[in-house]
């Protein structure tokens, strides 16, 4: 299999990174060469076996659904890019 | 001295012949003297690793002190530490001043341990060079011409030159034990979920482990002691007893052969084509070694290395993707100047403020797990990880430890490999395998390659052996020197300060002691 430079501009969009169009064709030949090692994993028989999502079989702990955060908003805003009234500004997003 | 191990260290403090404030000192001088040529450090606070070392000497002075009280320390730069700049070798964060302490910054603060400086890495730990940092590649402190190895290069440069005792690292697939064995020191990575993830900037969450890079294999027990233990923060910190995995050090179960009845696994796997000569034959001498005073085993069954690099570089990307969507300008770190709407400025923020490596990984990631391609990968790559976790189990039914190289070269030169991802991948051949396992894994110093770079020699054990492992790697380095040998730098900072003494003679002469 080999990614098309289509495929790199939309997994880029995808991924929220932009892609000038100088580098969708280095991108996609460095994005092959890694796409030829992976596709060794593709000749194993893996028939039968369960997918192991994790380095140890352990159940998801739980924890009481109460409030442990102290309020440290003003921390936490002091090193946003841009804030307002303890809001955090994005351009417009809602007409 | 430059060469002092953690617990040399923390013996001079306990006897009152140093006080942390004059080790911190003496270490902060060297960090003057030798980070402009390393760049092992991003991060230098003096004013702040004093403030905490006088503090350390407060406890000690009110009786307070435990095992490490005082002795410092430098920290990779993914851990959060409050008020220090904490960049995870990125420019998305070249300014985010952590509100808060990773869980592991707390027990070494706890435990009275002053830090000495936020260390280099490769960009959200992506790399085996160090030379992905947005702030400039690590120089190894052996040959300043090449890599320290990474991603926890500046961690395991600094220990190899002298600038501190000690220091974290975080192992993903292999980045706490490849620069340990390119840098000549000694690294652990811990069982999954032994050391809490809380604070600790996620890469790939499920293969992301925590570990001690030191000198000696016992100062690494005395780290883990620090840094082990039950966190609710991290949803996969296990819940276990404490442990002190320096128990076994003191006692040899027999000193003639003091590793007596320990089964030892040898993968034929891990002697293959990819092996150059200087380091087969160190892994091959030590082995020997460890034949002497063990049981040996000769043949083992473990997961081809290829395949588990294929697996990992499917699963490590695919989690990275969904981690790494956090950054986008909104919270905290870079924003981009110019942007019309908001894609826009997520999409210049995150082209901006990742480097190449990083945003290579989120478009495999995100690849892998869209719509038509998961099963063909990400699923695929989970089932071979089942299968080489057996693969594991397996072994384990008839060995203790598994031995065998850390990486399939030493050191290789700046620039050797970093326009080639594919090639850089494979340094982590040997190591990647054990994280998608969640194995404990070591590295130790094992030999030098005819050009005198150091050769590492990777021990794996089975689930929570570290304290095993520990005593392994303890009693080889008792019958050994190679950990003890002296790095360039770190030989001239031990001169340097045997002049310094030279020099303050006259001094004490005017104080009347020749009268």
């Amino acid at each position: 299999m080999s990614l098309s430079l289509d495929d790199v501009k939309r997994i880029a969009h995808l991924a929220r990174i932009r892609v000038s169009a100088e580098e969708v064709g280095q991108t996609r030949d460095r994005l092959n060469g890694i796409f030829e090692l992976i596709a060794e994993m593709q000749a194993v028989d893996t028939t039968g076996v369960a997918p192991m999502a994790h380095a140890r079989d352990v159940f998801q702990r739980l924890r009481p659904d109460v409030v442990t955060e102290p309020d440290r908003r003003a921390a936490y805003q002091a090193i946003a890019p841009q804030t307002e009234n303890g809001l955090y500004l994005v351009p417009k997003v809602i007409e | 001295m430059a060469h002092s191990t953690l617990k040399q260290l923390a013996d001079l403090l306990a006897t009152g012949k140093t006080s942390s404030v004059e080790l911190s000192q003496d270490y902060l001088g060297r960090i003057t003297r030798q980070n402009p040529g390393l760049n092992a450090f991003i991060t230098v606070d003096a004013e702040r690793t004093l403030a905490e070392a006088r503090a350390a000497d407060a406890v000690r002075a009110a009786g307070q002190a435990g095992p490490l009280t005082g002795v410092p320390i430098a920290h990779k730069d993914i851990f959060c530490a409050e008020g220090w700049l904490t960049t995870c070798g990125s420019k998305m964060l070249h300014n985010f001043v952590s509100p808060y302490d990773a869980h592991v910054i707390s027990q070494f603060k706890a435990a009275g341990m002053p830090t000495l400086g936020k260390t280099n890495m490769d960009e959200f730990a992506m790399g085996s060079s160090n030379e992905t940092s947005f702030y400039g590649p690590v120089k190894n402190p052996w040959d300043t011409a090449r890599v320290p190895g990474g991603s926890s290069g500046g961690s395991a440069a600094c220990v190899a030159a002298g600038l501190a005792p000690a220091a974290t690292g975080t192992d993903t697939g292999g980045s706490i034990r490849q620069p340990a064995a390119l840098c000549g020191i000694t690294g652990l990575k811990p069982t999954y979920g032994v050391v809490s993830r809380y604070g600790m900037i996620a890469f790939a969450s499920s293969l992301d482990q925590a570990g001690p890079m030191a000198q000696t294999a016992e100062d690494c027990g005395l780290l883990l002691n620090v840094m082990a233990g039950f966190d609710p923060r991290d949803s996969t910190s296990l819940e276990r007893e404490k442990e002190d995995y320096a128990r076994d050090l003191a006692e040899p179960h027999d000193l003639i052969k003091p590793l007596a009845g320990l089964r030892i696994g040898l993968p034929k796997e891990f002697f293959g084509a990819g092996l150059t000569g200087d380091t087969a034959k160190a892994v091959q001498d030590a082995i020997a070694q460890f034949k002497s005073s063990a049981l040996p085993r000769s043949k083992s069954a473990c997961p081809t290395p290829g395949l588990s690099v294929a697996a990992y570089y499917v699963i490590a990307p695919a989690e990275a993707s969904s981690n790494l969507s956090r950054f986008d300008g909104v919270r905290y770190g870079y924003r981009t100047h110019d942007y019309a709407d908001l894609t826009d400025m997520y999409e210049k923020t995150r082209a901006e403020g990742f480097g190449a490596e990083v945003k290579r990984r989120i478009l495999i990631g995100t690849y892998v797990l869209s719509h038509g391609y998961y099963d063909a990968y990400y699923i695929q790559a989970q089932k071979l990880r089942r299968l080489i976790a057996q693969d594991f189990a397996e072994a384990y039914k008839h060995c203790d430890v598994i031995l065998g190289p850390t990486a399939p070269t030493t050191a290789f030169k700046l620039g050797e490999k970093a326009d080639d991802p594919v090639q850089m991948y494979l340094s982590d051949i040997y190591t990647i395998a054990v994280n998608l396992a969640g194995l404990p894994g070591m590295s130790l110093p094992c030999g030098f390659d005819a050009l005198g770079l150091p050769i590492g020699l990777q021990l794996i054990g089975d689930y929570f052996s570290e304290a095993r492992m520990l005593n392994v790697a303890h009693q080889y380095q008792l019958a050994t020197d190679w950990h003890l040998q002296l790095s360039p730098i770190m030989r001239m900072e031990t001169e340097y300060k045997a002049l310094d003494a030279l020099l303050s003679v006259p001094e004490a002469g005017k104080k009347g002691t020749m009268v």
